[in-house]
């Protein structure tokens, strides 16, 4: 230190010395308050984002929880306990028949309706057949079906109870019904059940006869449909913007009209499905192949999007190294580009498909609104989709449907998961390669 | 003139407006090792990316000036790149191994080429191009793990082993030392003087120790201009411009 002190010499002016620097002392009070305003606004920082976890983990328990306890009730079913003597029901039925394709008609014809109805009455009074829903001897010509044997002599079966019954047994009903529903339940003549039915049924005006595999089945065609042409085309043109295209206006402008579609209230996409494939190609109403295609415009940008980012984010060097040892450009693009960037398009990929599974409106506008009975067979067939099937329900005034409306939805966030499921298990994988 | 593997003839490179190599011109022989020395931003990594056109990658840059390899310029319009890329290999400034495997990393050159006519014979390739990149021991009871797990100095050995398991003509190497220790740093010497015979080396260091270890020309750049070219011994101990003795000697840099 001594050296960098000047000799002070007489007569001489004191050289211009700049003070050398003490070390920073960290024990001054001013110091020490930093410190403390430090740590405080860490904690702070750390108890809002822990509030914000908090309360979405909430509002997500909240929702799942009046999903799950409005809706469990319509994956169950109130069944009503039928004897039925047969050799006295007065069926004409021709036994061959009631094996093979030919059965469902045979039994029909052979007026096993009636007899169902006659029974009920026999059984419970006059109005003994109310007790029933619409379509119970479709359960009593599918238990016969089973067992041709029954045929031969008097047997109970459990048949679905009318809508009223059910809504009584469950929840609280007309004072009548309630009433019912207690004689009943003293006769040990009423049971509830897992109605398998509705995962395999499709839309009724009966609510005990609805189910929601007919929209199931919709929603799983039309997001194939979107999914096989979104996902190519939306990876192959962010590859294109990124890797080949030279930027100049028209790439910017593609860009530009890119970023817009994205954000364009989905409604419009309806209009441009109605008017692109309905009134110019003539494609069927209301299939979910033209579903699949609406939703696919609007899934395709968000696709380019995320895949455009997920490319941009693969560092130049593994490009630069991929090409330093001779590889042509296809080769960087999907020996290297393409495995990095892929869990960034999986993620991109499973928020479209997650938007457009939810999607009602466009939807709405090309037709799949329409009150379909059976489920589609083939892409052009008409068909409904999950959340125009849960619209349709929540606009119905029979009380039967407000639990199959939130059944519905279980259905359908089941589906959502599991779709995220895949994609996430996708993505693992290609994460993991290496 | 042509009997050099490879002649650059008045090159300029531009970023943009920005001239990064103004009129340079220098041949590189086939047996010999050319070490390009200068102060940090004169454009020697530049340069040397002109040589397999590694530039073209970047959107603004433009190269004027004729390059030719084996007397075939390589800007002319019917050079096919890729191939160009395959006999004129490069090991970067900074280790970039691909996220993939060991054995994939130095497999991926002779895979992408069809050098390797069935898996025993890649395998071959790539315990041979390990071992004279000096990594082999380190790394033979583990070539499924991934190359990016490698330390620094262990991923560079592994770039220079990807780099010649596609026996090129011409070997770029961007001070490939940097990031090494001094036993690996002698591996690559010594690697270098085995591979002198065979190929063109062109190597960019930083350290005067090393050009004047293994180069048997060396060419100083200063502010994109070429200033010096000759044989090392010469530049080394006679240098005829001032400012290459002062930056030999340290005295700027
Ligand atoms: N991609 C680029 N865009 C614009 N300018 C660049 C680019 N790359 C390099 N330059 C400029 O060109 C000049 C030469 O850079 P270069 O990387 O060739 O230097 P260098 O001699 O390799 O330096 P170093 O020894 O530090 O690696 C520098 O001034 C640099 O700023
Ligand atoms: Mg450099």
């Amino acid at each position: 230190m001594s050296d960098g002190v000047a000799p002070i010499v007489p007569g001489t002016a004191a050289p211009v010395t700049v003070p050398a620097r003490m070390p920073t002392d960290w024990q001054t009070a001013s110091r020490q308050t930093r410190i403390r305003r430090r740590y405080a606004a860490e904690a702070r920082f750390r108890l809002m984002g822990l509030f914000a976890v908090v309360m979405s983990a909430g509002f997500l328990a909240i929702l799942l929880f009046t999903m799950i306890s409005n809706g469990i009730g319509g994956f169950a079913q109130t069944r009503i306990a039928l004897p039925i003597d047969f050799p006295r029901a007065g069926l004409t039925l021709d036994q061959a028949r009631l094996k093979g394709p030919g059965a469902d008609l045979a039994l029909a014809g052979a007026g096993l309706p009636e007899a169902t109805q006659a029974a009920a009455i026999v059984a419970y009074g006059p109005d003994g057949d109310k007790l029933l829903s619409d379509g119970a001897w479709l359960r009593v010509r599918d238990q016969v079906k089973a067992n041709p044997a029954l045929l031969r002599g008097r047997a109970t079966l459990w048949v679905p109870a009318a809508d009223t019954i059910d809504i009584a047994a469950k929840h609280d009903g007309a004072p009548a019904d309630e009433a019912i529903v207690a004689k009943l339940k003293a006769m040990g003549a009423l049971s509830t059940g897992f109605n398998a039915f509705f995962l395999t049924a499709s839309d009724s005006t009966d609510p005990t006869m609805a189910g929601i595999w007919g929209a199931l089945k919709g929603s799983i065609f039309t997001m194939v449909v979107t999914l096989l042409i979104a996902f190519p085309v939306g990876v192959l043109s962010a590859l294109y913007l990124e890797e080949y295209a030279t930027r100049n206006r028209f790439t910017d402008l593609i860009e530009v009209s890119i970023n817009n579609l994205a954000a364009v209230p989905s409604i419009i996409f309806g209009l441009l499905g109605l008017a692109v494939f309905l009134n110019t190609f003539h494609l069927p109403r209301s299939a979910a192949l033209v579903g699949g295609l609406t939703l696919a415009l609007m899934t395709m940008p968000v696709i380019v999007i995320a895949s455009r980012n997920a490319i941009k984010a693969v560092p130049p060097s593994i490009r630069d190294a991929a090409l330093g040892v001779g590889a042509s450009p296809i080769q960087v693009v999907f020996h290297h580009v393409l495995p990095l960037a892929l869990p960034g398009i999986l993620t991109g990929t499973i928020i479209g498909m997650a938007r457009a599974l939810g999607e009602t409106a466009p939807l709405l506008m090309i037709g799949m609104r329409a009150f379909i009975s059976a489920p589609p067979d083939r892409l052009s067939d008409p068909a409904t989709v999950l959340p125009v099937q849960i619209f349709l329900w929540s606009d119905q005034v029979n009380r039967g449907f407000v639990e199959k409306t939130s059944a519905a939805i279980i259905v359908l966030l089941v589906f959502l998961l599991a779709m995220n499921g895949v994609a996430i298990y996708l993505r693992n994988k290609f994460e993991t390669r290496w | 003139m042509n009997a050099s593997k490879i002649s650059a003839r008045n090159v300029n490179v531009f970023y943009g407006q920005k001239q990064a190599i103004s009129d340079v011109s220098l041949d590189f022989d086939s047996d010999v090792v050319t070490a390009l020395i200068g102060p940090s931003g004169c454009g020697k990594s530049t340069f040397l990316r002109t040589l397999n056109r590694m530039n073209d990658t970047i959107a603004n840059a433009r190269v004027e000036g004729r390059i030719a390899l084996d007397g075939e310029d390589i800007y002319a319009a019917e050079m096919d790149v890729v191939q160009l890329r395959a006999r004129v290999g490069m090991v970067f400034q900074k280790p970039n191994p691909f996220p993939k495997s060991i054995f994939e990393n130095v497999a991926y050159g002779p895979r992408i080429h069809g050098l390797a006519s069935g898996s025993a014979q890649l395998a071959d390739i790539v315990e041979r191009s390990l071992k004279r990149a000096g990594l082999w021991d380190e790394v033979k009871d583990r070539l499924s793990d991934s190359g990016t797990a490698l330390s620094g100095g262990q991923q560079q050995r592994l770039c220079i082993a990807r780099a010649i398991a596609v026996d090129p003509e011409v070997i770029l190497m961007d001070e490939p030392c940097s990031a090494l220790d001094p036993i690996a740093t002698a591996r690559i010497e010594e690697l270098i003087h085995e591979l002198k015979g065979r190929y063109a080396i062109v190597i960019v260091t930083h350290n005067m120790q090393q050009a004047a270890r293994v180069s048997q020309r060396t060419a100083f750049f200063h502010l994109g201009s070429l200033v010096e070219y000759g044989t090392t011994s010469d530049i080394f101990t006679n240098p005829r411009q001032e400012r290459t003795k002062d930056y030999i000697t340290g005295r700027y840099g």
